[in-house]
C-alpha cells in the first residue's frame, strides 16, 4: 500500500553506511605518514604507538592523539624504530621520562597489585558470599524435620484444608 | 553481625573511589624526581650565540620553569616569578619550550623577564627529555643537581609559600 516505505528504509540504510564509513575516515586523518625501509618496521611502529599513552589526551595513544606532544612523542618512536632500536629500549625511553603511566599495560608491582587484581578480588569476594548463602539455604532445606514438628506440620495442614466455623 | 559486611565493603569502596575524584588525574608524578637533571645545552632566548646547560642551572638551589609565548596558563603565574626573581632568593632559569625566540622575546618584553637565562627549546627535544607534558612546569633543582620536586601548571601564591620556598630554603641549608 505505501510504496515510500521500503524507499525510506534503502535510504536510512545509505545514510547510517555513508556516516559509518565517514567516521572512520575521520579517525584516520590523525595518522602520520611515515615510511621504514623495513616492512616489519612499521608494524613495530604501529604497534608502540598503540601501546603508549598520551599525558595530554590521557585516554588516547600516542598514535591516535592529535596532541601536539604525541605528535612529537611519534617522531621519537620513529627515529628509535628506524635506527634499529628494540623494542624495550623504546618503552624504556619513554618509562624513564614520562614514568608507568605510559604504558597502557602497565607492569606488576606493589603500586599496581590493585590495579591488576582489584577487579578480579571483587568478583571473587561477590562469588563466595553468594556461595556461602546458598549453601546456608541449602542446608536450611535438608534438615529433616522432628516428630514433634511434623505432628505441628500436619494438624497446620488439616486445619488449613477443613476450616472450622 | 555478618550482614554488616557488605555495607562496610560498599563505604570503603565509595571512600576510596571518592578519595580518587579528589585528585587530578592530569599531575602525573614525574619519574626523574630524585633523580639527576637531564644533560642538556641550548642556545639562549635572547642571544643564539650563548649557551645554557644543566651545569649552569645546578650551582646553587634553582628553579628551572618550562613556559612558551603560547601558553596561556604562563601569563597566570608570570607575576608571581617576577615577584620572586625581585626578591633574589633563587635564581630563576626557563626553558622555552617550543617557541620561536622572536616571540619568547617579545613576550618578555611585554611582560617582563624574571629569569636569569632562558634556553630555547625551539623542538622541545629537550622537553622531552624532562618527561614535560603540559606547560608551564616548574623543577626544583639542588646544587648537586638532582630534581627535587616538579609542579605541574601554574605556580600560585600557595604553592610558593607553602611547597616551592619551604623546599628551598632547606636545600640552601643542606651542603
Amino acid at each position: 500500500m505505501n510504496l515510500n516505505q521500503p524507499i525510506r528504509t534503502a535510504f536510512a540504510a545509505i545514510l547510517f553506511a555513508a556516516l559509518y564509513l565517514f567516521g572512520f575516515s575521520l579517525q584516520a586523518k590523525t595518522e602520520d605518514i611515515v615510511q621504514f625501509d623495513k616492512p616489519e618496521d612499521a608494524e613495530r611502529y604501529n604497534r608502540l604507538t598503540h601501546e603508549l599513552r598520551c599525558l595530554v589526551c590521557q585516554n588516547q595513544t600516542i598514535g591516535d592523539s592529535d596532541a601536539e606532544l604525541a605528535g612529537d612523542l611519534r617522531r621519537e618512536v620513529y627515529t628509535m624504530v628506524d635506527a634499529g632500536q628494540s623494542d624495550q629500549n623504546i618503552v624504556d625511553f619513554l618509562v624513564n621520562r614520562y614514568g608507568d603511566f605510559v604504558l597502557y599495560r602497565p607492569p606488576i608491582k606493589a603500586s599496581t597489585l590493585l590495579l591488576w587484581f582489584g577487579p578480579g578480588f571483587i568478583v571473587l569476594m561477590i562469588l563466595l558470599t553468594l556461595w556461602i548463602k546458598k549453601r546456608k539455604q541449602q542446608v536450611a532445606q535438608d534438615m529433616p524435620l522432628s516428630a514433634n514438628e511434623r505432628k505441628q506440620l500436619t494438624e497446620l495442614l488439616q486445619k488449613a484444608k477443613d476450616p472450622q466455623p | 553481625m555478618t550482614r554488616f559486611i557488605p555495607i562496610l565493603v560498599f563505604v570503603g569502596l565509595l571512600l576510596l573511589l571518592g578519595y580518587g575524584l579528589t585528585q587530578d588525574p592530569h599531575k602525573v608524578t614525574s619519574p626523574l624526581i630524585g633523580k639527576p637533571a637531564p644533560d642538556f645545552t641550548l642556545p639562549t632566548v635572547w642571544d643564539a650565540s650563548r649557551q645554557l646547560s644543566k651545569t649552569d642551572i645546578s650551582k646553587k638551589p634553582s628553579l628551572f620553569n618550562v613556559w612558551a609565548s603560547w601558553c596561556v596558563a604562563c601569563r597566570e603565574e608570570h607575576p608571581l616569578l617576577l615577584k620572586l626573581s625581585k626578591t633574589g632568593k633563587v635564581p630563576i632559569y626557563s626553558l622555552n619550550y617550543k617557541d620561536q625566540p622572536a616571540d619568547a622575546q617579545q613576550w618578555l618584553k611585554q611582560f617582563g623577564d624574571p629569569y636569569l637565562v632562558s634556553a630555547s627549546d625551539l623542538h622541545g627535544k629537550v622537553g622531552i627529555d624532562w618527561g614535560v607534558y603540559g606547560v608551564p612546569e616548574t623543577f626544583v633543582i639542588d646544587r648537586k643537581g638532582i630534581i627535587r620536586y616538579k609542579q605541574i601548571g601554574p605556580i600560585t601564591e600557595k604553592d610558593l609559600q607553602e611547597t616551592l620556598l619551604p623546599l628551598l630554603d632547606e636545600l640552601n641549608h643542606e651542603p
